[in-house]
């Protein structure tokens, strides 16, 4: 009975750990100082993980399809720039679309190459990280992107605004994420992409359009990045053409801390967001706590490998691994 | 048989005749395009090239074993900033000071020792904890970068030592210091991997780890040599180009990891592991410097660049797998 009981602590550990583990760290930094838990600071970290989250909720599909994506950083980077530029041309209200309709195209790019060609996901949108950097930087002629008029747009909205005393960021990122939440847990679609993670050819086996699939785990992915672009472009009314650099290896670390597995077919939009949270948190609790800024990277460092450590050494149900 | 080998030959050569491509196209677009005087083909042009090749160059040649092995590596662009920010930094030591020029072999000492602990560390964590080296190394990326950070702030660590500098600009017959770095160690890792034990176990490990284990191959401590050697190699490449320049950003390095594995991915090796070569490793290397030194040559703006290599490394994954296809095809009847 004994033993069940640990068992039991240690499934439950294992299942749910990354969220005990989210608790901990916010009772720790609580304790450590008491500002951390004032309402202000945390829709204030809330808000700046928020173009984060936005992207790991599409990479989160992907992910769980079986692939990766490494393009979302530079592809966001597009995203800010052309909607910037496409501002001032044709106004705003054309921009946003315009700007979507781009972003959607480069996806379905990636997802017919990996979807229906069947290239290896990490080298596509490695070169496609590449591609889309070298997109940008034609567009804009190598130059920052700014808004002429800054004082009478009501483009600020999205990055600056609130609704219901609600900062806007948050507020799309909570409904993004409900709502993709909803389509990946009760959908026939998101049983879909599950099937296709976890096992391709019995996926085609059992008749699900493998291809179809992914191609649309990309279009998601894509969607999530231009709005995060938009909220970029918002927030700043400016940007270079670096503005998303290096964003696509901190997304699927987030992604990878929520406990989605590399291999596909595991983990949850709700878990990624835990996982965005627990990084914004951490720079924000390690800052408050008077560490150095940079002394977050080699804390997320020690934390990835741990989640994932822990992870793995659950199903296999021994600490270390068996390589010889 | 004949056929698996004259299919090898084509592979092998895929990258040669590319670059033979390459030239040929820019030495006539350059007669229409280019706005210098200068012949492409230029002989100087060609020596530069190499040197310039150098400092991605080694780091893909590390990045090729660590691929045959099945496994990658994410952090040595990182490992490359810490090397070189110890490089420079452990020069302005005191007592490294009083050394004179003595301090310049100790300093390297110091660099190379930072990526092999580095390496290491990566090492030992695929190996013990057996996570996956792509979650391993893209953590260690972070990590190591916070590392760069917290050792200078956001400063650029400087320190000029012009013996060094006199002996990274030298010439030997013909040839520039790092050059003679580059062809070294493509040439040492060539002999590795083709003439000894732990290179056939390395192709072994990639093509098939259960098999290989049963072989009785010790594939942990493998993995652990091979990620301290291209740590090793990382520090190399920071050693021979901060021994020139003298000054390191905490951002310098980043997005190497993504260039190496580009150049090793077009010379052909697999992604999976079990198959590929440090010669063509360097033909990739070649072919991407080569690419930006024409295009700049023929006058398209340098953003270009970044837009051809994606789409030539997406376009030679495609050409690759029909390649392979079409080969299990013919297996198959």
């Amino acid at each position: 009975m004994a033993e069940l009981t640990k068992k039991s602590i240690g499934g439950f550990l294992a299942k749910q750990g990354i969220l005990v583990a989210f608790l901990v760290f916010m009772v720790v930094f609580a304790i450590a100082n008491p500002r951390f838990i004032d309402i202000d600071n945390i829709s204030g970290v809330i808000r700046s993980s928020a173009i984060l989250g936005v992207m790991a909720l599409g990479v989160t599909f992907v992910v769980i399809g079986g692939n990766l994506d490494l393009s979302v950083g530079s592809m966001m980077s597009f995203s800010t720039i052309v909607v910037l530029d496409l501002h001032d041309k044709i106004g705003p209200a054309l921009a946003i679309p315009g700007m979507f309709a781009m972003t959607l195209c480069l996806g379905a790019f990636i997802g017919f190459l990996v979807g229906y060609l069947k290239l290896n996901s990490l080298i596509v949108t490695l070169g496609m990280l590449s591609a889309i950097h070298g997109l940008t930087l034609t567009y804009s002629g190598g130059q920052n992107m700014d808004i002429a008029d800054k004082q009478n747009t009501w483009f600020d909205f999205f990055g600056q605004g609130s609704m219901l005393g609600i900062p806007v960021p948050i507020l799309i990122f909570a409904l993004l994420a409900a709502g993709l939440s909803l389509v990946l847990s009760k959908t026939p679609f998101g049983r879909k992409v599950y099937a296709v993670g976890g096992n391709g050819t019995a996926a085609t086996f059992s008749g699900i359009p493998r291809a179809r699939v992914v191609f649309m785990t990309y279009i998601l992915s894509s969607f999530c990045v231009a709005t995060a672009g938009l909220i970029q472009a918002s927030r700043s009314l400016g940007s270079q053409n670096t503005v998303g650099q290096g964003l696509e290896l901190e997304v699927l670390a987030a992604v990878i801390l929520g406990g989605a597995s590399l291999l596909g077919g595991s983990g949850t939009v709700f878990k990624t967001v835990i996982g965005v949270l627990i990084l914004g948190f951490i720079q924000n609790g390690l800052l408050l706590m008077g560490l150095a800024f940079y002394a977050q990277y080699v804390v997320t460092w020690v934390i990835i490998i741990l989640a994932v450590w822990l992870d793995i050494a659950a199903k296999r149900g021994r600490l270390w691994s068996p390589i010889a | 048989m004949a056929n698996f080998k004259r299919k090898d030959l084509v592979k092998q050569g895929a990258i040669w005749a590319f670059i033979v491509a390459e030239l040929i196209f820019f030495s006539i677009a350059g007669e229409f395009l280019s706005v210098s005087e200068k012949a492409f083909m230029d002989f100087d042009n060609m020596l530069l090239l190499l040197k310039q090749s150098a400092p991605i160059g080694i780091i893909a040649v590390g990045m090729t074993i660590i691929m045959v092995n099945g496994n990658i590596d994410l952090s040595v662009g990182a490992t490359f900033a810490l090397a070189a920010i110890v490089l420079l930094d452990s020069m302005t030591w005191p007592f490294m000071q009083a050394m004179g020029n003595w301090a310049i072999p100790l300093a390297w000492l110091f660099a190379l020792a930072t990526g092999v602990i580095l390496g290491a560390i990566n090492g030992l964590i695929v190996w013990k904890t057996g996570v996956d080296a792509f979650i391993v190394t893209l953590g260690s990326m972070l990590g190591y970068r916070g590392l760069v950070f917290i050792y200078n702030g956001e400063q650029p660590t400087s320190h000029l030592n012009w013996t060094l500098v006199d002996f990274a600009e030298a010439q030997f017959l013909g040839l520039h210091t790092a050059t003679w770095f580059l062809l070294g160690v493509v040439l040492l890792c060539w002999l590795l991997m083709t003439r000894t034990v732990h290179g056939r176990n390395a192709y072994a490990i990639g093509n098939n780890r259960e098999a290989a284990v049963n072989a009785g191959i010790r594939v942990g401590p493998h993995f652990l040599w091979n990620f301290m050697l291209i740590g090793f190699l990382a520090a190399l490449s920071a050693v021979v180009f901060y021994s020139e320049s003298g000054s390191v950003n905490p951002n310098d390095g980043m997005l190497y990891e993504l260039w190496a594995i580009t150049a090793v991915v077009l010379g052909g090796t697999k992604l999976s592991g079990g198959y590929g070569s440090i010669i063509s490793t360097l033909g990739g290397v070649i072919a991407i410097q080569l690419l930006r030194k024409g295009l700049g040559h023929i006058g398209a703006d340098t953003e270009t660049v970044n837009l051809v290599i994606g789409l030539i490394l997406i376009a030679v994954l495609f050409l690759d797998r029909q390649l392979n296809r079409k080969g299990k095809e013919e297996l198959r009847t």
